[in-house]
């Protein structure tokens, strides 16, 4: 890594210009119907000047900053894999020939996407989406290719969200790694600058194009200071200590009954969270029966048809569906690619229509838990 | 080239407002490739000429609440291979379904000069209350792309996708900021069908609920939130008697708050 950078904030539509010459679309945050999302920006207009997000269970409100910050906001319901894996796309085509048929692959041109904003809490979430998708001997090829090509340019977070837990997470809010740059905000009183690191060569060579100067001393320790004050005040935390255990050992928890009774299986907190990968299959012909295609569709294991196996679905009950949603993010997840499913960014808190948080159901199990004995086997219940 | 026969289509109307059985009309570009592929026997909507049947395919729209109609229902289902009730009239009972909370009686008395003519049932009924039904296409109205998927399916014969998750999904996908979340608007998306695409929350509206219950309600932690938000018993209810009050989870929620 380089030494760190000054960007002056008038000097930031340069970082703009630089990207789109090289062919970059360019994706960030951006206002759409009372949320900051993540779309196509054309130029340092497009971003959320002087606008924050408050959160809490269930609840997210746009309010107006008294500064011009253009970053001074936490996550929102978009997610990258939004953009590194669609949530809809056709695997491929069919076409009739008389009695046999043939297939018309799908040949996309990747995208080339310079990601502005991303932050630690994502970083983490993209590394743990590419052990999903990337490792092993099967690959997912859009995510591959779009992956492979995007340029990550983080935001280092300067305040915590009223959901945010990444520190306990053990995944932010300082990224140290995993981006070709990293901005740091930093608003003085009569001052408006970023410090940027580089993490790649590709980082240092848009940097080498960019209006900036050495940072000093000074600069680089505002910017830090800042990123402690986001540690110091993280709106929620999760004590992780033994998390995969307690939640293997109590698969017959009392509390998973009463978590039932409020969880709607409407399947919001898994579409916002940044690393569940699920997706369904469906085969499609058309009215004449010449055509046929094949969809891959973003999916939840909250739904009914994500379990059904020959005769019916194997996990009928909400209190099942939770329990393994929960259970595989914190837990089984640990098994499965040696680290947690969750990165503590606080969506599937936000955006639960009914106030569900996970960090609260975790609390309560291991309040009353049973950690002695290995997990029962469960009759009559699923 | 000599083709298969093609197999017949009959389209049936109870009591509906005509509004899905027009969304065959309404598939414009694609209605060529249906009457290429189905021969449309019986649609008095589009035409007077009437095949007689049996038929391969009926859809049946409307709900029953006439003694009349619950017999003709019968007839359908004498002369239907396959039956597909399409909208909330046929498969919930419809709007007309909130006459099943009161008394009609006294709806009749009030509403009509001569009520000895009006023959009309108690309840207005969901299709499969009174024969088999092999599919049922939730809507008020259809989403016509799912009704072309349901004909495509049969014709192909394999199973439509038309999936019973929430509207919440459907809004996830398409990249709807959640109207609940983000701006406080009450909206049944949670427990409601998918498949109109997730329509309203598009135009920063609540769902209405009008493809009717998800597989798995849960109506009442739904109330339980827009009761802390301040919502009233009877709001509440309300919300719930729509175009699928009479459909089991949203009719037994709106019985709890209407006292």
């Amino acid at each position: 890594m380089s030494d760190q950078v000054v960007m002056e904030r008038n000097e930031l539509n340069g970082l703009f210009t630089a990207l789109q010459s090289q062919g970059y679309t360019i994706i960030g945050p951006t206002i759409l119907d009372g949320a900051i999302v993540y779309d196509e920006l054309a130029s340092d207009k497009d971003l959320p000047e002087g606008w924050t997000d408050e959160q809490d269970g269930g609840i997210y409100r746009l309010k107006k900053r008294f500064d011009k910050a253009l970053f001074g906001f936490v996550v929102g319901p978009y997610t990258w894999k939004r953009f590194l894996d669609p949530p809809e796309k056709r695997l491929w085509r069919a076409e009739r020939d008389g009695k046999d048929f043939h297939i018309v692959p799908e040949n996309e041109t990747p995208p080339k996407y310079a990601f502005l904003g991303v932050r630690s809490c994502e970083i983490h979430a993209m590394a743990i989406q590419d052990r999903v998708f990337l490792q092993g001997e099967y690959h997912n090829t859009t995510y591959k290719s779009r992956r492979e090509s995007a340029l990550i340019i983080g935001v280092q977070c300067v305040q915590a969200g009223g959901t945010c837990f990444c520190v306990s997470m053990n995944t932010g809010p300082k990224a140290l790694s995993g981006f070709d740059l990293a901005l740091t905000e930093v608003i003085e009183e009569n001052r408006h600058y970023f410090v940027v690191e580089s993490g790649t060569i590709r980082g240092e060579t848009i940097i080498a194009g960019l209006a900036v100067r050495p940072a000093k001393k000074t600069e680089v320790a505002e910017a830090e200071k800042r990123i402690s004050h986001a540690a110091e005040n993280m709106g929620r935390s999760l004590n992780t200590e033994g998390v995969r255990d307690l939640l293997v050992k109590n698969h017959d928890h009392a509390r998973w009954d009463e978590v039932a009774n409020r969880c709607l299986s409407c399947a919001n907190c898994t579409m916002v969270c940044p690393t569940c990968f699920c997706s369904t299959v469906e085969d499609v012909t058309d009215i004449t029966g010449e055509h046929a295609e094949r969809w891959q569709k973003q999916d939840s294991c909250f739904t009914l048809d994500f379990s059904y196996l020959h005769g019916g679905s194997v996990r009928s009950s909400t209190r099942s569906r939770y329990r393994q949603w929960l259970t595989h993010k914190l837990a089984t997840w640990i098994d499965q690619f040696d680290e947690s499913g969750c990165t503590g960014c606080g969506r599937c808190i936000t955006w639960c229509p009914v106030a569900i948080d996970l960090t609260e159901e975790v609390e309560a199990i291991r309040k009353s838990s049973s950690m002695e004995s290995d997990p029962p086997i469960e009759k009559g219940k699923s | 080239m000599t083709k298969i026969e093609k197999p017949k289509l009959a389209v049936w109307k109870f009591a509906s407002c005509d509004g899905c059985q027009l969304s065959l009309l309404d598939c414009e570009d694609e209605l060529l490739s249906v009457a290429g592929e189905i021969e449309i026997a019986h649609f008095p909507e589009a035409t007077r000429q009437v095949i007689k049947g049996p038929y391969d395919l009926s859809l049946v729209e409307g709900s029953i609440t006439t003694p009349e109609d619950a017999k003709r229902i019968q007839e359908v289902r004498r002369v239907s291979k396959t039956l597909i009730t399409i909208g909330a009239c046929a498969t919930a009972g419809g709007v007309q379904a909130l006459r099943n909370f009161k008394d009609v009686k006294e709806f009749v008395s009030i509403v009509y000069a001569n009520p000895a003519y009006i023959d009309t049932l108690n309840h207005s009924t969901p299709i499969a209350e009174h024969v088999a039904v092999d599919f049922e296409l939730r809507g008020c109205p259809i989403n016509k792309m799912q009704l072309l998927e349901v004909i495509s399916a049969f014709l192909a014969n394999r199973k439509p996708n038309t999936p019973a998750h929430s509207t919440c999904i459907e809004c996830k996908r398409r990249g709807t900021v959640c109207v609940m979340v983000a701006g406080g608007t009450p909206c049944l998306g949670p427990v409601t069908h998918a498949g109109c695409g997730a329509i309203c929350p598009s135009y920063q509206r609540g769902c209405y609920g009008c493809f009717g219950p998800m597989e798995t309600p849960n109506t009442l932690s739904m109330s339980e939130g827009w009761k802390t938000s301040g919502a009233s018993e009877d709001e509440i209810a309300r919300v719930f008697r729509t175009f699928n009050a009479w459909a089991e989870p949203f009719r037994k929620e709106s019985e709890t708050h209407d006292k």
